[in-house]
């Protein structure tokens, strides 16, 4: 199992088609960081309920501002994290098939399913090298430009983050390599899942809006008592998609601001709300369950995969 | 014959049946396999070879039966078979970006040994199958007879008691060939390795083999030595002979000849090839009077040769019998009534006709 861990990320670490990625993720985020620190200074005079304040998370605020056009490191992660994931697994067992030698490996003395969690493992762990490197390298740039040093919550708060970033990246990763092992040509593999991808990602909450004012119209007769059950029904849709979930999680993790993940009324907001920061363990409070529900639907889609390989006939 | 220690079965095959769907494709096979012989199991393209040797190995599920290989079970402890038996697929394949010693150590080590055993192993192995040249360079590279032998070269990596090779022969040009049986014939005797081959190859596989299997169609139709089945298309009321008869140095075909032949009991069909071979089929071993009858007419016996070993032969007479009784009933492999007999002769007159380009009975 360790052997043929070891052989697939070395495989990986060593293909053209990874280093293109790290190489395009880094770009990116070098851009981000650059947008985010120009506009550093606005941000940091955010104001909250008639209140200002500099904000005591600027280092935080690197990750998720978003320069002028320019998308903040955090939103290019939601938005290009599956990619990387679908590069990675999408021709997984097509290709041993192609190349005739996953039937050479099933006959070694190993158990089966030890040929795709070593691939679903070395995927993940080039993963996990990949988001620590490039958060690593973008945090020791904004140290060293922006002077900014963070505390303790703070990098604990980033480092949730980036975990959480691996554990969406390995989700869309595990999709790809169920469609590697059901579709025969890595082609079609690759193409299902970006089709998943794009529907999730852009036409999630589209669709969401759509059904929920279908089913609870805002507008008539019935308009101001459907507000909240036309809100929640949307929420609950487009939470669906996993891209919504991690872009929740980002902003609850990332913006300690951030009280709640639900529409909270004026009454609870002005008058009953303490305007200061959540601490760690209440942002994660809030999280919980989308934390959850993404290692489910990692869980998910290996499971399927997993069942799918074991039952499948290896035939040259 | 009596089974003796070393023709104890190490595969045993009981009632092995696959089926997808409707569709037979292994069935009812009853196989056993002896230890240090290398068996060769043939049929056409479909036939189901390959699904048995999957089958043996446990990558595919039999639907009923039962597959043994040295005493384990190959579906429930398929590890441990896997562990001594080597298998070399139809058009093997390895990871084009490392070079063929790099497949080899990754074998080797995927089998239990450690970095330097599989260092060591390679280098041998790869001298034995004659790869050392081409060893380092990337393996998506190799043509097609380098990879058959850096298969081999793979299969003995993990020193295995059993071997079971789909296809070695396919597509490798004719010294290749010649080469990879050579080897194949090595390692049985020198090493003492069960081999069992699944081929369409009948006269390379024929060459090597102790034991053939007939496959055609899912159903095991024949199963013996050579010879054992070359008697049996004998005993079948079946033999064949080849003359080459002159008088006043010329190759004689006239009526006298053919009448006189003819005269001969027993008899079947005459008939002249276009080199001028005289063919005749007749229902006993009529070596002496054949002879006694051409030397008394004055005729020169050049050549005389009897027929009817050939596994060309015999695979076309079988699988013949084959699609002759494919009205679906219960096979019997050694069963050959009279009845069946007339049929049989029937099929080869009219085959006959179209090889010979003059008369025949």
């Amino acid at each position: 199992m360790y052997i043929l861990f070891r052989k697939e990320l070395s495989d990986h670490l060593h293909s053209v088609r990874f280093q293109i990625l790290f190489a395009m993720l880094a770009v990116v985020s070098f851009i981000s960081l650059y947008g985010s620190i120009q506009t550093l200074g606005q941000a940091a005079q955010q104001t909250s309920d008639g209140q200002t304040a500099v904000s005591e998370y600027l280092f935080l605020l690197l990750f998720t501002t978003s320069g002028s056009s320019i998308y903040s490191f955090a939103t290019f992660i939601g938005f290009l994290g599956p990619i990387i994931g679908i590069m990675l697994g999408f021709d997984a067992i097509n290709e041993e098939l192609a190349q005739g030698t996953l039937n050479r490996l099933a006959a070694q003395p190993i158990y089966r399913d030890t040929i795709i969690n070593a691939k679903f493992l070395a995927g993940a762990a080039a993963v996990l090298i990949t988001i620590f490197s490039i958060g690593g390298l973008m945090a020791g740039i904004g140290l060293i430009t922006t002077g900014l040093i963070p505390t303790g919550e703070q990098v604990a708060r980033f480092v949730i983050f980036l975990l959480m970033a691996v554990l969406y990246i390995s989700m869309w990763m595990a999709v790809a390599e169920f469609f590697s092992v059901v579709c025969r040509h890595a082609a079609t593999a690759a193409l299902a899942c970006i089709a998943i991808w794009l529907f999730l990602t852009m036409f999630q909450s589209l669709v969401a809006s759509g059904i929920a004012g279908m089913i609870y119209p805002t507008s008539g007769y019935a308009g101001q008592v459907n507000v909240l059950k036309n809100y929640s029904l949307q929420t609950a849709l487009c939470r669906i998609s996993p891209y919504y979930l991690f872009s929740e999680i980002t902003s609850i993790i990332m913006n300690p601001n951030v009280h709640s993940t639900n529409i909270v009324s004026i009454l609870q907001n002005q008058q009953g709300a303490i305007a200061s920061y959540l601490t760690l363990g209440q942002s994660l409070l809030q999280i919980w369950p989308h934390i959850v529900v993404m290692i489910a639907l990692t869980a998910a889609a290996f499971a399927a995969g997993y069942i799918a390989f074991m039952r499948k006939e290896i035939r040259a | 014959m009596t089974p003796t220690k070393e023709q104890d079965s190490i595969i045993k095959i009981t009632n092995l049946s696959k089926y997808y769907g409707d569709v037979k494709a292994v069935d009812h096979l009853d196989l056993e396999i002896h230890r240090g012989e290398v068996f060769g199991l043939l049929g056409p393209n479909g036939a189901g070879k390959t699904t048995t040797t999957l089958m043996l190995l446990g990558l595919t599920d039999p639907t009923a039966g039962h597959a043994e290989i040295d005493g384990m079970d190959c579906t429930r402890q398929s590890l441990a078979v896997k562990n001594e038996v080597g298998y070399l697929p139809d058009n093997v394949g390895f990871y084009p970006s490392m070079s063929g010693r790099e497949n080899l150590i990754f074998s080797g080590m995927m089998n239990g040994l450690s970095k330097e055993q599989a260092l060591d192993r390679a280098a041998s192995m790869l001298e034995r199958v004659g790869m050392t040249y081409a060893a380092d360079r990337k393996a998506g590279t190799y043509s097609r007879g380098m990879r058959q032998r850096l298969g081999i070269a793979d299969v003995l990596m993990k020193d295995p008691g059993i071997i079971i090779m789909d296809e070695p022969t396919a597509g490798i040009d004719p010294s290749g060939v010649r080469e990879i049986t050579a080897l194949i014939r090595d390692l049985a005797e020198k090493d003492g390795i069960t081999i069992m081959i699944s081929s369409h190859d009948l006269y390379q596989i024929q060459k090597i083999s102790d034991r053939v299997g007939i496959f055609v169609k899912g159903k095991l139709i024949a199963c013996g030595r050579i010879e054992e089945l070359g008697r049996q298309l004998m005993n079948k009321g079946l033999y064949m002979f080849d003359i080459v008869a002159e008088k006043n140095g010329q190759k004689v075909w006239d009526t006298d000849f053919q009448n006189m032949l003819r005269s001969i009991p027993g008899v079947d069909i005459i008939g002249r090839r276009m080199d001028g071979t005289v063919h005749i089929e007749a229902s006993r071993d009529i070596q002496k009077d054949l002879l006694r009858a051409l030397v008394d007419a004055d005729y020169t016996v050049r050549e005389m040769h009897q027929e009817g070993g050939d596994l060309t032969e015999i695979y076309r007479k079988y699988f013949e019998a084959a699609e002759a009784k494919e009205g679906g009933e219960d096979d019997d492999r050694t069963a050959d009534t009279d009845s069946q007999g007339a049929g049989r002769l029937g099929q080869l007159k009219e085959r006959l006709t179209s090889v010979f380009k003059e008369g025949e009975q």
